[in-house]
């Protein structure tokens, strides 16, 4: 046994796909600690928060403020203000003004920017520009002055008194505050998905429901396999055609629509993550028993199990002394990719409405059908599918990896 | 030819036994569902009516349409005759349109995507992993762990990334659908090439899954079959090596297309997702549809559909098989 976990460590790809794979574990356990909270809370206003920073502009205007000189901060603002037209007009003019085109840079606000305030002058009159142009341009000349007036903004409050509003603070553009001061900063890695939700928090408590998912389906199925396997395969004759018969059947009729059907007739309500679960070990069990019994056949004859049976062992101890040692490394492999198929399958049911209820859990299928339902993939917001996506291609690839790890070191032949 | 006979006998039996079972579960197990439907779409019609035998009136006519009055056994036996002849019954969430109208309609889209995504898909496969198996060394290094990853990306998350890529941000083929929504199908030059620039997205999505499972497998029957006594001894007896992989890749190419036939099932379901991705208008977005809106006519009868689909599918590979398979053959003239 001890030896054969050395070896299995020797593999590279097991390896890998272990790493992988426990990093992940790791994750959806210490995340939670860090990062206590209810996963399903709807903490924004508004769907499909961008990923970054958030701070209270509440606090930070009430936050002793500090005055910093950067030169280059009024050409951000300016080019955080421009919009894309305005760029492209700024570049027209200032290639019929003369300047060579390599010096413009659209893609760099600033230098444009920059080069704009060096070369506009409102009285040079381009070729070919008719009047309305020209006074285009200085209107565009104008609004970004005024974006730089530089003039201080004024804050005030409501006096409930007399309803006038009272001045409590000017703040000026060369005021800062130090993030660190401001009380009310949340980070969010990943933004927000649909429901305002945190899409870290929910993905990583996600996670852990689809690997429960996939350990319970894969459990179920890899027992029932097993145990039919065996059954059919030792035991021979009525009952091995029997066994038979019903694999063979269900072999052919597709799990996917057993699946659909099932699920869809025990209803929403009733759908929870632990009945998606057994529904998906359930249906997914042939391949499994289609092997165990091939296998338990070329066992059944050997000598060791003959003298077995000679010495009057029960049928039970036959079966795990004599029969189960030999094909263990093969349900290990078959409970592995029954995991890794699970957790597809749960995503692929969620994906036609057919996933665990909602408003209990959130599985990571769930949620790639609710960015979807929100068109999260046509609005540009990679954040609420995209760590979906690659996070069950990491958990499948893992278990897959560590598969074919262990099937090389099973299977020699197979080896490098 | 007498030979055969025995084989595809058992083939055909197999295959109505199959094909029975399919049809029982198909019958029972959406009408297991808690609640009543047809209780649901009357009180969608009855909305507004006081009366309560007007309305009783209203759901005795709906259960008499749908044949939900009468029992379990004789709605079975009437499901099965109308089957027969095509007839599905009445759609609840499109109602009065057909059942088979709407799968007639779905049918042509999904098969003219899916069978050629999966052949193709197979054939590559088989291609790449008998090359790994061969070349081994650099090719064979790359190759697994690439292909491992693309079988281990769940079906529609290559169908996301495939759109993000080419549709959104590259803009080379378009978002969704089956057909630009500004025409009406027929035969005309643009509405072919418009069919055709839809279908590509889709299409690749489901080949480059399908590649990833089959070339893991021919690598490894390749790579068993490479180490096989007859290739050491082929190889003492000087034979051409070209000649000896032909010998080798026929030899496991058999397990390949059994495999084909057992794991098509498998495939069309990924492959139905992927359809739903795409919004295609094809059998997967016809059960998307059915689920949302509780149609359980219309469920059952796509399920269906796909069941025959698959065991039809699977057992023309088996007959093919027949054919290939020099052991098959031999048996038989025992």
């Amino acid at each position: 046994m001890k030896n054969t976990i050395r070896q299995v460590f020797h593999s590279p790809k097991f390896v890998v796909g272990f790493v992988i794979f426990a990093l992940m574990l790791l994750m959806v356990i210490i995340y939670p600690i860090i990062s206590p909270g209810d996963p399903l809370q709807m903490i924004s206003k508004g769907s499909f928060l961008k990923p970054g920073v958030y701070f209270s502009v509440y606090d930070s205007i009430n936050t002793n403020s500090k005055t910093i000189d950067l030169p280059e901060a009024n050409q951000k603002r300016l080019a955080n203000k421009l919009s894309d037209t305005d760029k492209v007009s700024m570049v027209q003019w200032l290639t019929a003004a003369g300047v060579p085109a390599e010096d413009i840079d659209m893609e760099d606000t600033t230098s444009l920017i920059k080069l704009w305030n060096e070369k506009y002058d409102p009285t040079v009159k381009p070729e070919g520009m008719t009047m309305a142009q020209r006074n285009f341009y200085k209107r565009l000349d104008k609004s970004l002055d005024n974006i730089l007036n530089e003039q201080p903004l004024v804050v005030s409050a409501q006096n409930q008194e007399t309803q006038t509003l009272d001045e409590i603070k000017r703040i000026s553009d060369t005021d800062y505050v130090n993030l660190k001061d401001v009380p009310n900063v949340k980070v969010l890695p990943l933004g927000t998905d649909n429901f305002g939700d945190d899409v870290l928090k929910k993905l990583v408590s996600a996670t852990k429901t689809s690997l429960l998912i996939g350990l319970i389906a894969g459990s179920i199925a890899t027992l029932i396999g097993l145990t039919l396997g065996l059954l059919a395969g030792y035991l021979g004759g009525f009952i091995d055609d029997f066994i038979m018969f019903i694999t063979n059947l269900f072999t052919v009729i597709p799990s996917f629509v057993l699946l659909i059907l099932i699920s869809y007739s025990i209803g929403q309500d009733k759908r929870g993550a632990s009945t998606v679960a057994i529904v998906i070990g359930i249906t997914s069990w042939v391949w499994t028993t289609r092997s165990v019994r091939s296998q338990v056949i070329s066992l059944r004859n050997r000598d060791h199990v003959n003298l077995s049976k000679l010495s009057g062992h029960s049928l039970t101890s036959i079966i795990i002394k004599d029969i189960l040692p030999y094909i263990a490394s093969y349900v290990v492999m078959a409970f592995i990719l029954q995991i890794s198929t699970a957790i597809l399958a749960e995503a692929s049911l969620s994906m036609i409405g057919l996933g665990p209820k909602t408003a209990d859990v959130s599985t990571l299928g769930l949620m790639m059908d609710w960015a979807m339902s929100y068109s999260a993939h046509l609005n540009g917001a990679w954040w609420a599918y995209f760590p979906v996506i690659l996070v069950i291609a990491l958990i499948s690839f893992s278990l897959n990896l560590m598969n074919t790890g262990l099937d090389q070191v099973f299977n020699p032949t197979l080896r490098d | 030819m007498k030979g055969y006979r025995k084989y595809f006998g058992k083939k055909i039996v197999w295959f109505l036994i199959t094909f029975a079972a399919a049809i029982l579960l198909n019958f029972i197990l959406p009408r297991l569902m808690p609640g009543d439907p047809v209780a649901a779409i009357t009180a969608k019609s009855a909305q507004g009516i006081s009366d309560a035998s007007a309305a009783q009136e209203i759901y005795n006519h709906y259960a008499e349409q749908f044949g939900t009055n009468e029992p379990m056994y004789v709605q079975f036996f009437t499901y099965c005759k109308n089957a027969a002849k095509g007839d599905f019954g009445l759609s609840f969430s499109q109602y009065p349109r057909k059942v088979s109208n709407i799968i007639g309609s779905a049918l042509p889209w999904t098969l003219a995507l899916q069978f050629p995504a999966i052949i193709v898909g197979w054939i590559i496969g088989n291609v790449l992993g008998a090359l790994a198996a061969y070349i081994r060394k650099g090719f064979d290094k790359v190759l697994m762990p690439v292909t491992l990853f693309f079988s281990s990306l769940p079906a529609f998350g290559l169908a996301v990334i495939l759109m993000i890529v080419f549709a959104i941000n590259l803009k080379v083929a378009p978002i969704s659908g089956g057909y630009g929504y500004d025409l009406i199908p027929q035969l005309s030059w643009k509405f072919v090439r418009s069919v055709f620039t839809h279908y590509q997205l889709p299409f690749w999505s489901i080949v480059l899954i399908s590649i990833g499972g089959q070339a893991i497998g021919m690598r490894s029957m390749s790579i068993y079959e490479l180490n096989a006594d007859y290739v050491k001894y082929s190889r003492f007896l000087g034979i051409k090596d070209r000649k000896i992989v032909g010998y080798v890749f026929r030899n496991a190419m058999l397990p390949q297309i059994t495999g084909l036939a057992l794991s098509i099932g498998t495939m069309v379901g990924g492959a139905l997702v992927s359809e739903v991705i795409f919004s295609y208008p094809g059998l997967g977005s016809t059960i998307l549809q059915a689920v949302s809106n509780s149609d359980y006519p219309l469920l059952s009868a796509t399920t269906l559909i796909i069941t025959i689909m698959v065991l039809l599918a699977s057992f023309i590979v088996d007959i093919i098989y027949g054919f290939i398979d020099p052991r098959v053959k031999a048996a038989q003239f025992d």
